[in-house]
């Protein structure tokens, strides 16, 4: 299949050199950059009418407190339409997405809303978020628990291993950390940097390393040194990407034999993220068999409500949010304050 | 990219086309799907309501032409209605009459700005002009340091010092004045829209450097709240684009739309790639046909104009065309579609392709072409130009000197000698007749041409009939050719 790939992709290129070569010889000007080269933006964007402006703007603007409507709302029997515009609306500007909102908008319109509506949806959002949040930090005996992260680009990986080594430091535990990103320029550097910062100790390659080695290291070292945890950090990637997928597999495999246990696998994921956050907890699920998932940037606007989803199509549970840049603004996750936020957007 | 939102609209099209009237009833479905399909793609919901009112508005308004179908309608009117949305028409970038332009890039942690004021920079280069970066960001450990590295990959100076953002931007400034650079680029720290300090910081920024552009950088998959950091980012900086990248991701793509509703500014770059190379202009009425499965011709071919050999792949088509094309041809080729970024980026340009060949493609990495390369080049002279020669103690000897398997180098020349049979029979003048995505794409780029006031190039036939060479490979010979029809149907007349 690759190699058919391949071959299309010569043969197409082949072909569209031919139309560029054709289209060269009868006009020498377009190949130019200069004379491609494109002049005004500015005037541009002054002409540019916007959307359609007024109307959106008093839309957003009359959804920040859209939750207060329904708060207000105390029916007790059939909602009407309207009283589900307003819920459906709060639900979806919170990311929990569309399967979640028609579920939750399913149950209000059979079992309505004794409790008033505020309470009957959150009691349905709560329904989803019931998975156990414990968190392992010991191995068998004789081998070093293993916590290892993932998750795609820009989510907060090396920072969330940061303020976590920080936390078991705290509790009396010696960390050390294993700088596995050896993709993206200088993330080892941002590693060491947690690690001078809390006192762990840190294993790290040259970039372009292979990821495997940098973790078999890090465990080689921790259990000499009889270091009571490592934290293995590993390079964002993409979730639609079999290789990289591939990859993770394999340093997850390293991770997790002798000396080694993997007793944890985070996914980090930013709170801003869409409803591609669902493909990308399917996509990690079965690549490194992901056992939680820690929800970054949630001091921002985002809600993150695609967690709810995540929890209760693949069981897998939030256990770690981050609140804020401080080191101690990574705190557990609690169901109940999560949705009370999610309800207040 | 919006892969998710396109293979919902080509669904859309199939089920409408299938009608001969529209009522009421199938017109709110139809619609109703559409809202489905943006939602899904994080469209935010203000957006999205904007979207479908305007939608239904060119449906009630406009004199219902009589040449399409109530269906084609709707497509047509989604279609207009994107390309409004996404932005109208490309940037154009103005330089500053006196240098150096100055950039601005702002928006979230993680977002990508570091990366991306690197890829910029690296456009402008190749634009001909010489850009310098200002590392500001002095919050993420190591993000001057990641600036440094990647600045060193594309041969731009990067400045920084440890002191202030504010006085980095300053001094970088001038230093940039002084070194002669005309295009500054400005890096700084991700911030959240609602964290005062550093939105005041930022605000200071852009006052002392006063830039001629100021980009939000945008992730793609970011949802709801792409809207909120869109506006509080534009209130504060009076944004000049948007910048939106990730768009390598699957699915999604719906913060772009979201953004661009709301802020009214356009998207100018799309970063489509961990390449530097990955990063491209943003063409509104492109991406409009390639969320509706489209593809994206036009781009591709300026893609080639700008990366490719001329020569090389001239004299390859030569040889295609006159059936003597070698292993040889074959290996420089590969050479020049390497130049070209990835495979998977190239197959989504592409028109009908399918969804598991862009999948397929998207995982086709550096280690597969090098494997293909190793083969060819473990075989000698001769047999690179008469593959017949090469029997079964050839092929064992150069399956080791390639470091493959026998049946690898097989399957090679198995392709190979497919990918020729085709050739021969397209340059003996017989054009097969071709159902499906891959033969539409010369109807495309006719009507693209012709959009453009341009006579389709003649090679362009030749294209489609090579895409279709290629295709039928995949189920081991000429056998599923009607597989590849029917999933991509755009409107017939337009």
């Amino acid at each position: 299949m690759i190699l058919v790939i391949i071959v299309v992709a010569v043969v197409l290129v082949v072909g569209i050199g031919w139309v560029v070569v054709r289209r060269r010889r009868g006009r020498v000007a377009i190949a130019s950059p200069r004379a491609a080269m494109p002049t005004v933006l500015v005037t541009e964007l002054a002409e540019r009418p916007s959307l359609d402006g007024p109307s959106l703007a008093q839309r957003l603007g009359s959804s920040r407190s859209v939750f207060d409507r329904v708060r207000s709302l105390s029916s007790v029997g059939a909602l009407s339409d309207e009283q589900l515009d307003i819920v459906e609306e709060v639900l979806l500007r919170s990311d929990v997405g569309v399967a979640t909102t028609t579920m939750i908008l399913d149950n209000l319109r059979e079992y309505g809303a004794p409790d008033g509506v505020a309470n009957a949806v959150r009691a349905s959002l709560l329904d989803s978020l019931t998975a156990e949040r414990s968190v392992t930090t010991t191995a068998q005996s004789g081998r070093v628990p293993v916590w290892l992260f993932v998750g795609v680009n820009g989510v907060g990986k090396t920072t969330t291993i940061g303020k976590l080594a920080k936390r078991q430091i705290d509790a009396g535990r010696s960390v050390m950390l294993a700088a596995g990103d050896t993709f993206r320029a200088a993330a080892a550097d941002q590693l060491e940097q947690w690690a001078t910062r809390t006192g762990a100790d840190i294993v790290r390659a040259s970039e372009g390393a292979d990821p495997g080695s940098v973790v078999h290291d890090a465990l080689g070292r921790a259990a000499a040194r009889g270091v009571d945890m490592v934290l293995a950090d590993t390079a964002g990637r993409r979730s639609n990407s079999t290789n990289l997928l591939d990859e993770l597999s394999k340093v997850r495999r390293v991770a997790d034999r002798e000396p080694g246990q993997v007793v944890e696998t985070f996914m980090v994921l930013d709170a801003t993220t869409g409803q591609n956050a669902l493909s990308q907890a399917r996509e990690f699920l079965a690549a490194a068999d992901v056992t939680g998932i820690v929800l970054t940037k949630l001091d921002g606007t985002a809600r993150g409500g695609i967690v709810v989803a995540i929890e209760r199509d693949l069981g897998i549970p939030v256990k770690f949010v981050g609140v804020g840049e401080g080191v101690e603004d990574l705190i557990a996750f609690e169901p109940g304050a999560f949705v009370d936020s999610l309800l207040d957007a | 990219m919006f892969d998710a939102l396109s293979e919902r609209f080509e669904r859309l099209g199939t089920s409408l086309r299938s009608r001969g009237r529209l009522s009421d009833a199938d017109l709110d479905e139809a619609l109703g799907e559409v809202r489905a399909a943006l939602l899904e793609a994080d469209v935010e919901l203000g957006v999205v309501r904007a979207f479908l009112d305007a939608v239904r508005e060119r449906l009630s308004g406009e004199t219902l032409s009589q040449s399409l179908s109530p269906g084609q309608q709707v497509i047509k009117a989604v279609h207009e209605q994107l390309i409004e949305v996404l932005g109208g028409s490309a940037l154009k970038v103005t330089y500053a009459s006196k240098p150096p332009t100055v950039i601005l890039l702002a928006g979230l942690q993680g977002a990508g700005k570091t990366t991306t004021a690197a890829k910029l920079a690296a456009w402008f280069k190749q634009q001909g002009r010489q850009p310098y970066l200002i590392a500001a960001d002095l919050q993420r450990p190591a993000a001057v340091e990641q600036l440094r590295v990647l600045g060193s990959q594309i041969g731009v100076d990067v400045f920084s010092e440890p002191s202030r953002p504010i006085d980095v931007a300053k001094s970088g400034l001038k230093e940039a004045t002084r070194l002669g650079r005309d295009v500054v680029i400005i890096d700084t720290a991700g911030r959240l829209a609602i964290d005062e300090a550093l939105m005041d910081e930022v605000r200071s920024i852009s006052k002392v450097t006063s830039p001629h552009y100021t980009f939000l950088v945008i992730d793609a998959v970011t949802g709801q709240d792409a809207v909120v950091t869109a506006r509080a980012f534009h209130e504060t900086l009076a944004l000049s684009g948007i910048i939106v990248t990730k768009l390598d991701y699957d699915a999604r793509g719906g913060a772009v739309l979201s953004a661009r509703g709301v802020v009214g500014r356009p998207v100018v770059f799309a970063s489509t790639g961990e390449k530097m190379e990955d990063f491209e202009l943003f063409h509104p009425d492109r991406m409009a046909s390639r969320i509706l499965g489209m593809g994206d011709v036009l781009s591709l071919i300026e893609q080639a104009e700008q990366r490719m050999d001329s020569d090389i792949v001239a004299e390859g088509a030569g040889r295609m065309m006159s059936g003597t094309f070698t292993l040889d041809d074959f290996l420089a080729q590969l050479n020049q579609v390497r130049k070209m970024g990835s495979l998977g980026g190239i197959m989504k340009m592409m028109p009908g392709v399918t969804k598991e060949m862009r999948s397929a493609a998207n995982n086709v990495d550096e280690g597969e072409l090098n494997k293909v390369e190793a083969i060819i080049q473990s075989m000698t002279k001769r047999e690179r130009r008469e593959p017949v020669i090469i029997d079964g103690s050839r092929r064992t000897r150069i399956a080791r000197g390639s470091g493959t398997t026998v049946s690898a180098v097989n399957q090679l020349l198995k392709q190979f000698n497919e990918m020729r049979k085709m050739m021969r029979q397209m340059s003996g003048g017989a054009m097969p007749a071709m159902p499906g995505g891959m033969g539409r794409m010369a109807n495309m780029a006719a009507k693209a041409q012709a959009q453009r006031g341009e006579s389709l190039p003649p090679g362009f036939e030749a294209l489609g009939a090579g895409m279709k060479a290629g295709a039928p490979a995949r189920g081991g010979g000429g056998k599923n050719k009607k597989k590849k029809g029917g999933r991509v149907t755009p409107p017939k007349q337009r």
